[in-house]
């Protein structure tokens, strides 16, 4: 088990900059996700880690060795690839055994292990297959299984879920918890999917263009979001955004565009005072809304027209029109609403988000 | 398979895939009743009364004791055998080692190299022949097996390199770094993992290596000259057309027992040359 130190990293090619200065700390035993959409450098981050790339600039240590010269083999670091990468000509236990065989292992000791780990993922009677004849599931419990008898000091997961399907995907997904809670390996995965990140990682790390936007638990990416990118990014339905104009009036600010005019809350008032007079954006979670009763202040309400209506049973996601901005409002399941109807939605003041309108940080009080 | 009636079954597939065959398979079967065929019924007129050309009342296997006592047959086929199995082992080693190189690390030009190899496949080699017996007359190689085992390669290499870029291309980059992670060097990994799993493409490498050398026919007429260095398609031709006379029982005789270890290779290794052609590799 160990530390995994990523210090200023960068990945330059030819004529592409992948990873523009990524550092990140990652504690041991924690279990770490980069999230973030393709292109955004998470799987080079992890490649360089692993050492199937060099790295540009900057320094990554596992422990408190420097590893950017050592090759793949003498970082004590395990790899679970997308497409499982089992090696089709051997059986599932040569494949969970060949790690163990080329480190010099003693015949006895690979048995052992490679029947433990095959105990763990419930893959005992498949030992003497060939991948080929495994479904998707049994081979993403053989590529793990291949990454947890080498003991590893560091586990890397490139996007492993995503070759399942979604069944199989969020089961996959609880059992990958469950053994990193049992084994309790530093683990660094990179995923494109938000969901995914949340549930996973003790820690996510959101990337765009090479850059990490936040870094942080699961519950403050999505209650504190640092700027509009994680805002929109982090949270399923997404967040909603309106582009609006502060203005004072009298000792509080408003927010306004031509669809609405509503209060800023007390808590961001003095940050927001710096931009009287500038666009901002206004970012509300579809939660946060809610059908207004008529006992709200009218300035934490604004008017809406419905466009579609989904049932969810549990809840109803109202996709709306607010002037320019469309938005997704999840309400009550009682809620009976026609499409075209105007309605008004009211928000809940404390889970407001302000976003600067040029450099897109939250502005937070 | 075609729908509908079964006169259009007849019609668009079974009568086409018939002359398709006769036109294919024709110049064998002429080849193997020529081989059995008395020398008798052979020179016979084609107006004569008796003449059968598709077939034969007696055959006879004196022209194929004839090969083999009249002529080197045996030790040309032996002589075939030894080069084309020399070159196509010296070739595969050579592309193997440069299909992996051209299609899996990256250096600068790998892109042009690997198209470059490619257009020296293409100089013809009656063209070739005359700068290369220039070499193997300096290298005083002339009338040994060796003329033919070196010069061969110049032709192989291109084509089994070529091949096996490609092949090595289609398997999964994330196998060699697993292995690379599971503590294999390149080479270890390259042993164990990517060269198993490239085996259908060796052998399509191979099998046609092996066939494109055991049918050579003008290195083989210019670099060798005494009859007992010859190999089976220059012996057959230089020793039974004596001037204007065609020895033909014995020379199809030749042509047919010289065709049998191309046709024994083909289908012992069928299965995996079709999967080396289709080159699929599942993860």
């Amino acid at each position: 088990m160990a530390t995994v130190s990523i210090r200023g990293v960068h990945k330059r090619y030819d004529d592409f900059h992948a990873v523009k200065g990524v550092s990140l700390e990652i504690k041991d035993k924690e279990f770490v996700v980069l999230v973030g959409p393709s292109g955004c450098g998470k799987t080079t981050t992890l490649r360089m880690v692993a050492g199937l790339e060099t790295i540009t600039e900057g320094n990554i240590l596992i422990g408190d060795t420097v590893v950017n010269e050592l090759p793949p083999m003498d970082r004590d670091i395990a790899m679970v690839f997308q497409n499982y990468a089992l090696y089709p000509h051997m059986s599932v236990y040569d494949n969970m055994a060949f790690g163990l065989k080329m480190r010099k292992f003693d015949k006895a000791e690979i048995k052992r292990r490679v029947a433990e780990a095959a105990d763990i993922l419930g893959i005992k009677d498949h030992l003497h297959r060939k991948p080929r004849q495994l479904s998707g599931g049994q081979r993403q419990r053989v590529a793990l299984g291949r990454a947890i008898v080498r003991n590893p000091q560091v586990f890397l997961f490139d996007e492993p879920l995503s070759n399942l399907d979604a069944k199989l995907r969020v089961q996959m997904r609880v059992e990958l918890k469950k053994l990193h809670q049992r084994l309790g390996t530093t683990a660094v995965y990179v995923t494109h999917d938000q969901v995914e990140a949340m549930t996973l990682g003790d820690r996510v790390v959101v990337m765009k263009d090479g850059l990490i936007q936040q870094v942080g638990e699961p519950l403050e990416l999505y209650n504190n979001p640092a700027n509009k990118y994680v805002g929109g990014f982090i949270g399923s339905p997404a967040m909603n955004f309106a582009d609006v104009t502060i203005a004072q009036n009298g000792s509080g600010l408003m927010a306004s565009n031509s669809a609405m005019n509503i209060a800023v809350p007390e808590h961001l008032a003095a940050p927001l005072g710096a931009h009287v007079g500038k666009p901002a954006t206004f970012g509300i979670r579809p939660e946060d809304l809610r059908l207004s009763d008529g006992s709200e202040p009218a300035h934490q309400t604004f008017e809406a027209v419905v466009e579609v209506a989904e049932q969810l049973g549990s809840e109803i996601l109202l996709d709306v029109s607010c002037g320019p901005s469309s938005m997704v409002a999840s309400v009550d399941p009682t809620v009976r609403v026609k499409p075209g109807e105007k309605i008004r939605l009211a928000f809940n003041p404390k889970r407001a988000h302000f976003f600067d309108g040029k450099t897109e940080m939250a502005v937070r009080g | 398979m075609i729908e509908g009636a079964i006169w259009r079954r007849w019609v668009f597939f079974y009568i086409p895939l018939a002359l398709f065959l006769i036109f294919l398979l024709f110049p064998f079967y002429w080849m193997l009743i020529t081989t059995f065929r008395p020398d008798g019924e052979l020179y016979r007129p084609w107006r004569a009364a008796n003449y059968t050309p598709f077939w034969t009342w007696n055959p006879t296997l004196d022209h194929i004791k004839y090969l083999f006592r009249e002529t080197m047959f045996a030790t040309w086929l032996w002589n075939t055998m030894f080069i084309a199995m020399a070159s196509t082992i010296i070739s595969l080693i050579c592309g193997v080692l440069a299909g992996y190189a051209l299609a899996r690390l990256n250096f600068p030009f790998a892109g042009s190299l690997g198209t470059g190899i490619f257009i020296t496949y293409l100089v013809p080699q009656t063209l070739l022949f005359i700068p290369l017996s220039e070499i193997i007359r300096n290298y005083k190689l002339g009338d040994t097996p060796w003329s033919l085992i070196l010069t061969y390669p110049t032709f192989l290499i291109p084509f089994c390199t070529w091949l096996m870029m490609g092949y090595f291309k289609a398997v999964p980059k994330e196998l060699e770094e697993c292995a690379r992670i599971d503590g294999a060097s390149r080479w270890q990994a390259m042993l164990y993992i990517i060269i198993p799993v490239a085996i259908p493409g060796i052998l399509s490498a191979g099998i046609f290596a092996f066939t494109l050398s055991w049918n050579e026919f003008i290195y083989a007429l210019v670099f060798l000259s005494s009859p007992e260095q010859k190999t089976v398609p220059v012996g057959v031709v230089s020793e039974l057309i004596r001037g204007d006379v065609f020895f033909w029982g014995p020379l199809m005789a030749g042509a047919l027992l010289g065709s049998i270890p191309v046709a024994i290779a083909y289908s012992f290794f069928v299965e995996h040359y079709v999967s080396g052609l289709t080159g699929s590799v599942k993860g």
